[in-house]
């Protein structure tokens, strides 16, 4: 029997570099490779688990320059651009969120990534071009610092043998 | 964090672009990549290490949808005043609920992300923050997602 939370909590600490990965974390967690193998494919069917992979910090990677856009979009507009803006490469998330009025008129948000800002705002051009926004009330916000970026941890107080 | 830039010899793209999508779930998931990637096992695992340690990649494992996993999520922000931006950095931080923080160029310039195992905890992390920092804190969870993947073409 596989125990999920203790899975998940294991999983957080990233797999192993080993040749095989999943029997160290069945070990962990008194389970069998075979179970946690299926387990993990049944998770990713049922869609538990979006993407099993790596995360670059894109800032070490030369994507020096990532700032969010956000749009103040009528409501009946927002599925058509936000599907719009997502189709880019270099917009990685394009998300509808509530507006906090009087201080944030914004509901629609995308990530761009550039190389620099320069290319940032060329890429918001584009955007704006091919996705005919240009009435839309839109503010660009550059990032300047990165204080903590890891994944995000679902099992906060776990105890697991390590 | 350190922004230091870090040169990536052919190899390494490769294996960043390929495994940006997905790492095989099976007994020798190593095996498999060598055959796909065409690179030895053993130099795709000391690749993958000396990015880690060099920060390139900052983690190797599941992505989960919070939501369906019965999590809580948010994106939230907060009006900070220059000189006191590093003290409340600190204290946001310090959450271990809070997974992400930015600084942005903004009125409302601290930008982090909330994870909580359950729904309800939201709630509580920002009343937690709003009590300590005695500042408002914006949330801003997601309605609708029209795009997914985080990859870079390196």
């Amino acid at each position: 029997m596989i125990n999920e939370r203790q899975l998940i909590a294991v999983l957080q600490q990233g797999l192993p570099f080993v040749s095989h990965p999943y029997a160290v974390i069945a070990e962990q967690i008194q389970s069998t490779e075979e179970e946690v193998i299926n387990y993990l494919k049944w998770m990713q069917e049922k869609g538990d688990i979006k993407r099993f992979g790596l995360v670059v910090r894109h800032r070490n990677l030369g994507y020096r320059s990532n700032a969010m856009v956000v749009w103040d979009v009528p409501e009946q507009q927002v599925d058509k651009l936000g599907q719009c803006f997502g189709q880019f490469d270099f917009v990685t998330l394009s998300y509808r969120r509530p507006r906090n009025l009087p201080d944030w008129p914004y509901n629609l948000f995308c990530m761009i990534h550039g190389q620099d800002k320069k290319e940032v705002m060329r890429h918001l051009q584009l955007m704006i071009k091919s996705c005919n926004a240009q009435e839309l009330r839109h503010e660009l916000l550059f990032s300047t610092r990165c204080f903590k970026q890891r994944g995000a941890f679902y099992v906060h107080n776990e105890k697991v043998a390590v | 964090m350190e922004n230091q830039l870090v040169e990536l010899n052919e190899l390494d793209k490769k294996i960043i672009n390929h495994l940006q999508g997905g790492f095989p779930v099976c007994e020798k998931p190593w095996d498999e990549l060598q055959l796909t990637l065409d690179i030895p096992a053993e130099e795709i695992i000391s690749r993958i290490e000396a990015m880690k340690e060099a920060g390139i990649i900052s983690r190797f494992g599941p992505m989960y949808d919070a939501k369906k996993m019965g999590g809580g999520l948010t994106l939230a922000a907060m009006k900070v005043k220059t000189e006191d931006f590093d003290k409340v950095a600190d204290v946001v931080n310090r959450f271990s609920e809070v997974a992400h923080n930015y600084a942005r160029e903004h009125e409302l310039n601290m930008w982090f992300v909330i994870a909580t195992e359950l729904p309800h905890q939201i709630e509580k992390v920002i009343a937690d923050i709003q009590h300590i920092t005695g500042l408002q804190v914006y949330n801003m969870p997601k309605q609708k997602e029209f795009f997914l993947g985080l990859k870079f073409e390196v």
